[in-house]
């Protein structure tokens, strides 16, 4: 375990060199994004030695970490707010919509995928395999068009777009956020129906559920333990899955306006605000990374045999 | 006596093993929903390939002709611009061909390559390689996508480029452990005393071994990278009008939801039909060349 903590330290660090490196070679010049387009050129080579922008980009380089570290990651070239401080403020968007995408994904996704495997031949399990593939075909931007098309214009029971925070008005917050989470939440919970659909049916065939079935334990303890042992699956899939969920709360956030990380990252790519968009970046590459570390940690506890082994890798 | 030969015959002839190929179609051809998505993926690349040709200009505007609904005149409606619908999704296809298929056939040639000699070789060589395949799988696909699309800029080509470094490490992860695996096998251990190269056997021997997992990744990464595409081109970050793409006319669609909903609607079930063909074709490779899988 030790070992896999070291190698996410280690990929963190070269993670850290490729978002430096990539917001470098952005096409533009920071210095001149800073000053302005019509700026004299005193003025951006002022700015130039104000940011340290001068000096060899391994120098640049570590200045930045160490300052990252301290939780300085710069300030905002569109508005000259530190970028830790937007970093802040968008976080818990992102975060929520996540939880809430996380939610409907577990629920929808796991109670199909049991239904599925247990009732194997049913209508409810071609049902389910049906939702599964629909699920992963489907884009978000597209279905999120549709729901805002039939919730929001059609019935008009839900806002289309626009955010309100939780500390402000719960009740609105909340009726904001549910057709995002939806969205997010169907591919997530098409991958876990058929990932859980998968495992369970593999345990269900499994010799020691065979033995317990002989000696006439009922159906329902039957599912119970091998839904145990399948749960190791359904955790790797949920860490597995926070890259797509990353991405797709980037669409999501961009379709219904809600001011998020994703929508951050986005802003800031087209307004090259580079500061903005590395803090985010490296903020977002951060928490996948302790979140897979989170996982594989999980994963070993819930399955004494990688104890055994020794580690989750 | 003659019956008594031909059923001989026939006995013998049964006895015969078919060859793998065609013991591959016929399991394949007994699953109704693997032929339903081949039929789509057969049908999305004729459509892609005789679709532009057989169509009007899809960038032919007509002023007189805006945001008009379905009709025989145009079976898929006018977009804000008076351009047939049904044409631009025609050349949307195309482009979304050309961006699934030559983004995963570049991730498969690059992921292969250097999948099959890290896995092959070991040591420091694999050590590197799959150090800096952990830091690309560090970055969630569409961010690392979206920040390649940009240093790139806006263009097909660069969108292609983006999305097959993209896949390039999960391509590299299939080919090491198939290489690791294979090697250690009866075969292999015989080429090398026959003083086979070290080439010759990457390439001759592993490869087409591990040939049912690289197809069945090419079947789950040309969705992804047709949805990837659209995606980009939605965010402004791939294709480029007057081009046609299926994101960009959902990008136009979003202004005309309420207006005119099937501006939204068939793109996105030409992305939908599209992906679901090559998901349905995927899972019944999956259980066709790779019993392992089999659910």
């Amino acid at each position: 375990m030790l070992q896999r903590v070291i190698t996410s330290i280690v990929t963190l660090f070269l993670a850290s060199i490729v978002v430096f490196v990539g917001v470098r070679l952005l096409p533009g010049d920071p210095a001149l994004v800073l000053a302005g387009e019509t700026a004299d050129p005193a003025v951006v080579a002022a700015i130039r030695e104000q940011f340290g922008l001068n000096q060899p980009i391994w120098i640049q380089y570590f200045n930045y970490v160490g300052q990252a570290l301290q939780g300085n990651f710069g300030v905002s070239t569109r508005d000259r707010i530190p970028v830790a401080e937007i970093l802040l403020q968008r976080l818990p968007i992102t975060l929520e919509l996540a939880g809430l995408a996380i939610l409907v994904g577990v629920l929808i996704g796991l109670t199909a995928g049991i239904v599925s495997a247990v009732k194997r031949g049913s209508f409810a399990d071609y049902a389910a395999n049906a939702f599964g593939l629909i699920g992963l075909s489907v884009p978000h931007f597209w279905l999120g068009m549709l729901a805002i098309l039939f919730f929001a214009i059609n019935l008009q029971v839900l806002p289309a777009s626009g955010y309100v925070a939780f500390t402000e008005d719960p009740g609105e917050n909340l009726r904001r956020m549910i057709l995002p989470a939806l969205v997010l939440g169907t591919g997530l919970s098409a991958v876990l129906m058929r990932q859980t659909r998968a495992a369970l049916l593999g345990q269900l065939s499994a010799d020691y559920v065979r033995t317990a079935r002989s000696k006439g334990v009922s159906r329902s303890r039957e599912v119970k333990h091998a839904l145990r042992n399948s749960l190791t699956t359904v955790v790797t899939v949920l860490g597995l899955q926070l890259g797509a969920l990353i991405g797709g709360a980037i669409i999501t956030e961009q379709i219904f306006v809600i001011p998020g990380f994703g929508k951050l990252i986005i802003d800031a790519v087209s307004a090259r605000n580079y500061p903005v968009l590395q803090g985010a970046v490296l903020v977002a590459v951060t928490g996948y990374v302790l979140v897979n570390l989170a996982v594989d940690i999980a994963y070993a506890y819930l399955n004494p045999r990688m104890r055994l082994a020794g580690g989750a890798r | 006596m003659s019956q008594k030969l031909i059923t001989a015959k026939r006995k013998t002839v049964s006895s015969i093993p078919r060859p793998r190929w065609q013991r591959v179609v016929r399991r394949f051809a007994r699953r109704p929903m693997a032929v339903t998505g081949l039929i789509l993926v057969v049908g999305f690349v004729l459509f892609a390939l005789l679709g532009p040709i057989l169509l009007s200009d899809p960038n032919q505007q007509d002023f007189a002709a805006i945001l008009q609904t379905p009709s025989l005149a145009h079976l898929l409606g006018t977009d804000d611009l008076g351009r047939d619908v049904f044409a631009r999704i025609a050349n949307g296809a195309r482009v979304s061909l050309m961006a699934g298929v030559m983004s995963t056939a570049l991730a498969l040639i690059i992921g292969i390559t250097i999948g099959l000699i890290t896995g092959f070789y070991r040591g420091w060589v694999d050590v590197i390689v799959m150090r800096i395949v952990d830091v690309m799988l560090a970055f969630p696909f569409l961010i690392f996508a979206v920040g390649l699309a940009a240093i790139l800029g806006a263009s097909l080509t660069n969108v292609i480029i983006a999305l097959a470094v993209s896949q390039v490490p999960e391509v590299i992860r299939i080919a090491r452990g198939e290489a690791m695996a294979i090697r250690e096998q009866e075969f292999v251990s015989g080429a090398v005393a026959d003083g086979a190269r070290d080439g010759t056997i990457m390439f001759r021997y592993i490869a087409p071994n591990a040939m049912g997992a690289f197809i069945v990744q090419a079947t789950v990464a040309i969705p992804a990278a047709i949805i990837g595409e659209a995606t980009l081109s939605f965010l402004g970050l791939g294709v480029q009008p007057p081009m046609s793409s299926w994101g960009i006319m959902l990008t136009s669609a979003q202004q005309y939801l309420a207006q005119a909903p099937y501006l939204a609607l068939f793109p996105g079930i030409a992305i939908a039909l599209t992906a679901l063909g090559f998901n349905l074709l995927g899972d019944g490779l999956r259980d066709v060349l790779d019993p392992k899988e089999t659910r």
